[in-house]
This record gives structure tokens, sequence and C-alpha cells, in this order.
């Protein structure tokens, strides 16, 4: 080994460079990473702005701030943008930090094209951004449909669609490009000993999430590309008149649509699998079991997205198996649950702020996942549908389950990206903020669907106005937090107690990974030649 | 599979990602304008088709070039290859989501519309419809044109799909050649394959004239049509790349590119070019034959 490192690169110097050449033209994971990761911060505010508005507007009944269309249409590009441009490319910015890192290689496999996933993003961006402006300047009908897209109200909508279907179309090639790379980064870059069974669960959970992108990602390609077709050429996939079925399209959709709420999930759960290590400093409980558990969630997801379709008249066959399907994968995800709660189990341990959100996530996501049995039963369901009770469990499953291990994510490896501690103080202050606040919004939404309220519409009865009141105001305290999110991130970056390579002391018990090895912050170019894992 | 201590190729930056995306950029929007009769969409297509293609001479000239002078190690190449397998993998699934497509129209949304299963009452929309597959007879004549005779399954389809199995063939056959490092064997063998690939674009297009103009089958003549041309037009989509592809190795053959031991290049437009030829029998299976 010791001749390699005597070796001398001629492909890559060791300092970046100098000005925007340095992100524009990047081949190093880390840059990339830290641009995906301000990316979708970024994203986080757009669309959380969206948000604020869909509260403000439904804070009392009637229409004070927004036309129906248009209020439909924040509605839909609030999730759009939160799906695909804050909740995945924060996950694939931390996937490009720590997955190199961890398992001991030099850069992501394929570093160029690595620039490029990034780089769609942006692209992507600013055609969902044309078209939510393109009404405002002649451009038809806004999309009005939620981020569903379903026809016929796709079909008839203005050129906005258009552009929606391609900001679709660059993201699907962004996040498919990326999840090769991620693949053959796990299969391909590992150091010497580093075993597939020794990677750090997050390793694992970003290995499953790229497959399930893989598979799915394509398919919504496909339907939105038959949507264009219907749009434009005069095809009928979705149009009985010609023979085709509207439903053709949910089903389509709710193949991608469905997958799609693991791969929101998984990178979460990895971050889980070593915050809670780190801070109850015993190893994993049942590592193999929490991979096989990822497995068997992969397959079952592929294999249940009808669930989100009960209401269409399909057979009873395949509602019944739509719903078997469907309450099965509560048996993976309870053992990710109890494999998490039983490392803590008579742990030393403490509660850093990544260890107080894995926490809430473990009690406010098996919340959602109650409801969600509940919406997973056919004859019930029928009652919730379309209604706040599934906005709620939605809210419940991808706030704390996506979005707060993303936070635990972003406050454990802090340190590491910037070589500074965070302020504790003020990191445990945004945890208890977001997360009452988070409740104070969301848990008033189980009552007001439950007593009937529709989703999707700009008005509402009068006598659902009390939760809708207490909605706003912790949704409105809710995005409030977010400031303090930005204020802790940037008074990091720029300065504060110098951390340690192994800022938690933890952290080896936690995990194997080699992340700890390095400097904080790492230099820019790490594992050169790869380390040896004994 | 893990690292060997060997040093692995990590390329200085570069700037072909940010073309690409410049590229894919004014493609797409064109083509959202373009499409909504705004004139400005063609230029900004044209422009961005034109900048995809040379970002693809340009940035896979860089490749051959760092591959040539031996900038890559083993583990370098199982990147590419494991790159290259999961890329075919997504392919399959974006082919899966037409197919199943094509399965669910044949299978559940016209039985509904004729009447039949527990949502036969659709058939209420058009009284008395009766679907038949191929699809001549779509509910709504005013709005989707009949077809006046369905693609059959011999003639040119059959042809075609002679003309795939034997071009899957001939690329092994060069394979072979190239195993043996003779020369002569492999560029024939790529040249026949790329000829076979020509041909079978060329009596693609025939068909698809043939059709337009004597058939009746459209992208506007329902679902038959709509299924027919994005399948198999996908699919020609598909033979296209790869035939550039084909082009591009045999050239490279030619300029004694490709080593027994190192051809990935070689094996990655192989795989593409199987990848094609079974998507194609899924078709003649499934679109014209039965």
């Amino acid at each position: 080994m010791s001749t390699v490192a005597a070796h001398h690169d001629d492909d890559h110097h060791h300092a970046p460079p100098a000005g925007m050449k340095r992100w524009l033209f990047s081949t190093n994971h880390k840059d990339i990473g830290t641009m995906y990761l301000i990316f979708s911060l970024i994203m986080l505010f757009l669309g959380g702005g969206m948000a604020m508005l869909i509260r403000a507007e439904l804070y009392m009944p009637g229409l004070q701030l927004l036309e129906p269309d248009l209020y439909n249409n924040m509605v839909t590009n609030h999730a759009l943008i939160m799906v695909f441009g804050v909740v995945m490319p924060a996950a694939a910015g931390m996937a490009n930090w720590m997955i190199p890192l961890m398992i001991g290689a030099p850069d992501m496999a394929l570093p160029r094209l690595n620039n490029l996933s990034f780089w769609l993003l942006p692209a992507g961006a600013t055609l969902l951004i044309m078209s939510v402006l393109a009404p405002f300047f002649g451009g038809g009908a806004p999309v009005n449909t939620g981020w569903t897209l379903y026809p016929p109200l796709s079909i008839q909508a203005g050129m906005s669609m258009d552009l929606l279907i391609f900001t679709l179309h660059v993201l699907g090639i962004s996040s498919i490009l990326a999840s090769i790379n991620i693949i053959t980064t796990i299969i391909n870059m590992r150091a010497p000993g580093m075993t597939m069974m020794k990677m750090p669960l997050f390793v694992w959970a970003w290995f499953f999430t790229a497959v399930l992108l893989i598979i799915v990602m394509p398919a919504l390609a496909g339907g939105v590309t038959m949507l264009l077709f219907d749009r434009h050429f005069g095809t009928s996939f979705f149009d009985a008149a010609g023979g085709g079925d509207p439903v053709l399209f949910q089903h389509l959709f709710w193949f991608f649509g469905h997958p799609e709420v693991y791969v929101l999930l998984l990178p979460s759960i990895g971050v889980m699998g070593v915050v809670i290590p780190t801070f109850s400093r015993k190893p994993l409980f049942g590592y193999k079991s929490l991979v096989w558990g990822m497995v068997v969630l992969t397959i079952l997801g592929c294999v249940v997205w009808a669930h989100h379709q009960y209401t269409i008249g399909m057979s009873v066959f395949a509602t019944k198996y739509f719903m078997i399907g469907t309450i099965l994968i509560s048996i993976p995800v309870g053992l990710m649950i109890f494999n998490f709660v039983f490392t803590m189990w008579r742990g030393a341990m403490t509660f850093e702020t990544p260890m107080l959100f894995s926490i809430a996530i473990i009690i406010m996501f098996s919340f959602a996942g109650a409801t969600g049995v509940m919406l997973a039963v056919v004859p019930a369901d029928l009652q919730y549908h379309d209604t706040y009770f599934v906005v709620a469990h939605f809210h419940y499953a991808l706030i704390p389950g996506a979005l707060f291990g993303l936070y635990a994510g972003v406050f454990y490896w802090l340190p590491k990206w910037t070589g500074h501690m965070y302020n504790e103080k003020l990191g445990k202050i945004f945890f208890w903020w977001t997360t009452i606040a988070f409740n104070v919004t969301f848990f008033p939404q189980h009552f007001s669907g439950l007593a009937g309220m529709p989703r999707r519409i700009v008005d509402y009865g009068v006598q659902f106005q009390e939760f809708n009141v207490i909605s706003s105001i912790g949704g409105f305290a809710f995005g409030l937090s977010h400031l303090l999110f930005l204020y802790i991130i940037i008074q990091t970056v720029r300065g504060g107690k110098k951390a340690p390579a192994m800022p938690w002391e933890g952290a080896q018990i936690g995990t194997s990974g080699l992340e700890w090895t390095v400097s904080s912050p790492p230099p820019h170019h790490t594992f050169t030649t790869p380390p040896t894992v004994k | 599979m893990a690292a060997t201590g060997e040093h692995y190729y990590v390329p200085e930056g570069s700037h072909w990602p940010i073309i690409a995306v410049a590229g894919i950029f004014l493609t797409v929007l064109g083509f959202a304008f373009w499409a909504n009769g705004m004139s400005f969409g063609p230029f900004s297509t044209v422009a961005g088709l034109c900048i995809i293609f040379y970002l693809f001479y340009g940035w896979f000239n860089d490749v051959i070039d760092e591959s040539m002078s031996g900038k890559y190690s083993t583990q370098v190449d199982t990147s590419f290859r494991q790159g290259m397998m999961w890329f075919i993998t997504s392919e399959v699934f974006f082919f899966a989501a037409f197919f199943g497509t094509l399965y669910y129209i044949r299978n559940i949304a016209l039985p509904y519309l004729s009447g039949e299963g527990h949502l036969g009452s659709s058939n209420l929309l058009w009284d008395g419809f009766k679907a038949t597959w191929p699809l001549v007879n779509t509910p709504d004549p005013d709005k989707y044109t009949q077809v006046k005779e369905a693609m059959g399954a011999g003639g040119i389809p059959l042809y075609n799909t002679i003309i795939l199995l034997t071009s899957g063939a001939t690329i092994t056959w060069a394979h072979w050649g190239l195993k043996k490092n003779s020369k002569t064997h492999l560029v024939t063998g790529l040249a026949c394959t790329v000829a076979l690939g020509l041909f079978f674009l060329s009596l693609q297009v025939y068909e698809y004239v043939h059709a337009y103009q004597e058939l009746g089958l459209t992208l506007a003549s329902g679902v038959y049509g709509s299924t027919f041309f994005m399948l198999t037009g996908f699919h020609g989509m598909h033979v296209t790349i790869g035939t550039i592809m084909l082009i591009v190795i045999t050239v490279r053959s030619i300029k004694d590119h490709f080593t027994v031991e190192k051809h990935f290049a070689f094996e990655a437009v192989a795989w593409y070019w199987h990848f094609v030829d079974v998507v194609w029998l899924g078709l003649y299976i499934f679109v014209y034959w039965i």
C-alpha cells in the first residue's frame, strides 16, 4: 500500500479550484453533496412558503387570498417541491457526502455523472417555477390536479402542465443517474475489508432507495410521456372514447408514487440507524434483520400501489390483495421500530439534538403507521378517502419519517461537514419548537378529516373553522421555526467550537463506517488510496 | 468486489455535465413551447439537440482518450460495467410501463367498455360497443378515427424479427473475433450488425408510412394506434441510438482501440443491443402477434 501512497496522482489536485469552476465543473463528492444540501434548503423555503399560503387561505372559511385554481396549484407544487426538491435532494446530498467517507472510497464511482445528476435539479426547478408562473403570462389554466396529475383534469390544463411534465422528466433523469452512481459506488468502491454486512445502515438504506428509484422512476416517466401524447398528439391512453382508461394513469402514477414513499423514508431510517446507536452507546440491535427488513420493504413497497385507489371500483379480489399486502408492510416497518427501541434499551443514552429527532420519529412515525393501517382497510378507507384524515396521515408519515430524519442527519453530521460544533442549546430549542408546532398543525386535521372535511378544496364548511385556526397557527409556528434552523446552520458554517474528527464519543460504537477516521472537515480529497478495514 | 489498492481515477473538474444540463433544458423547454404553438419552441429544441450531440461527441471523446492513455484501473472498468447494467435495468422498467399499459388496456379497460366484468356498466357510455383486439373500431369514431386494417404479424414485422435476431448473432460473432484478436473478423461482424440495424430501421419507416397511408393506423386512431406507435416508436428510438453506438464502436475497432482484455465499450454496446433485441421479441409477440 505504501508504494501506492507515494504515487503521484495526475488526475486531480489536492486543493479545490477557485471561483465558480469549483461548483459548476465539480467532480468532488463533498462539493456536490454540499450543493445538493444547499439546493434542498432553498427549496424547503420555497415549498414551505407555499404551505404558508395554503394555511393562510384556510385560516377562515371563504375565499381570502387565493383563487381556487391558484390554491390548487399551490397544493400541487407544494407537494412536488417537497418531494422532488427538498427530501430527495437532501437525502442525495447526505449520500454524496457520507457514503464515500463511510465505505472508504476516494469519491463516487462516476464523478462526472454525479455532477450532472446535481445540476439537472436547478434546471428542473426552473421548469417547475416557469410552470407556476406561466398562467400569469397567458399560458392558460394552472395545474390544479394535485401532485398526482390525474387525467382528465391534467389533459385540460394549459401549458403549465407541459412544463411540469418536463420537470418530472428532468428530475427523473437526475434521480436515475444518481441512483446508478450510488449503487455502483456501494458495490464497487468499498475499501478492502469493508464487506457489505459491515456497512453502516445508512449505506444499506441508500442502496435500497436507489434500487427502488431505478425500478419506479422510469414508470413515472412513461406515464407522464403518455399524458403528454394524449395532450398534444391525439393518442387515447387515458380517454375511454378511444378505448383507453383514465384509471390507467392512476396505476402508473402510484406504481411510482407508493414506492416513492419508501424512497423518502429509507434514507431517514438509515440516519436513525447510525444516530440511535451513537447516542445509546450500544451497537445497533439486529443489524442483519434491519437489512433484511429493508429487502422485504423494497419488494412489498413495489406491489401494493393501488391502496391509493380503493374508490376507483377495482374488483373485490384486487382490493383484498392490495389491502393485505399493505397491512403486511407494517411487519418490516414494525421490525425497524422495535430494533431501534431495543438499541436504546439499557443504553447509556444522552439526548443531543439528532437523538431527540430520532426518538420523536419513532413515536410520531409509529402514529402514522397506526393511521396507515386504518387507511389500508378498504371499508374504512372509503370513509376517509380524500379527507383531511389522509392529509394528517401522510404529513405524520413524511414530516417525521423523512424530514425529521434529515434534520437528525444534518445535526449529526454538521460538525463533520463544517468542522464546527453547532449550538446545542439552539438545536434543542429548534427540536422542541418544530415538534410541538408540527403536532399542533397536523393533529387537529385527523379530527376535521374524520368529521368529513375534504382535501384539495380552497373553501370549507364553517363547522371546521376551529380545527383550521389551530392548524394554521401551528403551521405558521412550524414555518417560523425554520428560520431558527437556517440561523443555526449559518452560525455553524461560519464558526463555533472546533469539532474533533469524531465529534460524538459514542460514534465508533454506533457505526462501523470510516467517516470518523478523517478530520472534521475532511480534506478536499479523502482515501485517494483505500484504507484497510480489519 | 472491494478495491484492491489500485489508484482509482477521479477526473478533474469537467464542463461536460453543465453542457448536458443546458442541452436537456433547452430541448425540453423548446418542446413545451413548441407543443403549445409558440414560435420560439423549435429553435430552442433544435439548439438543445445540437448541444446534446456535441456533448456526447465531446464527453465520450474525453473518456476514450482517458481510457486509451491507460488511466483506468480494473476497478474503474467495473464501475462502468455496473453503471451500464443498472442503466439497462432502468430502461427495462421504462418499457415495462408501456407493456403494462398494453396489458391493462387489453385485459381490463376494454372488457369493461364492452360490458364484461363488474364494471360492465361502462358499456352504457357507448351502448352496444364490442371491443376487438386489435381495436379497429374505437368507441367514439368521431373523436378517434377507425382503423381500416390491423397490422398483421407476417411480412415486415416477421422480417424485422429475423433481422434483429440475426444482428444479435452477428454481434456475438464479432465478439468472438475480438476475443481471438482478429480485427477483420471483428470489424466484419460489427459492420454486418450495423447494416442489419439500418435495414431494420428502414423497414420500420416503410411500415409506418404503410400504416398511416394505407391502413389508417395512426396515433389518433384510438388506443390500438396509441400503444402500437408508442411501443414500436420508443423501441425504434432505442434501435437508432443502438445503431449509432454500433457505428462508433465499429470506427473504434478499425482504429484498434480494443484489446482482448480491455473492451468495455464493445460489451456495453453489445448488452444494449441484446436488450433492444429482447424488447423487440416482446413487441413482436404482444403487439403484432397475439
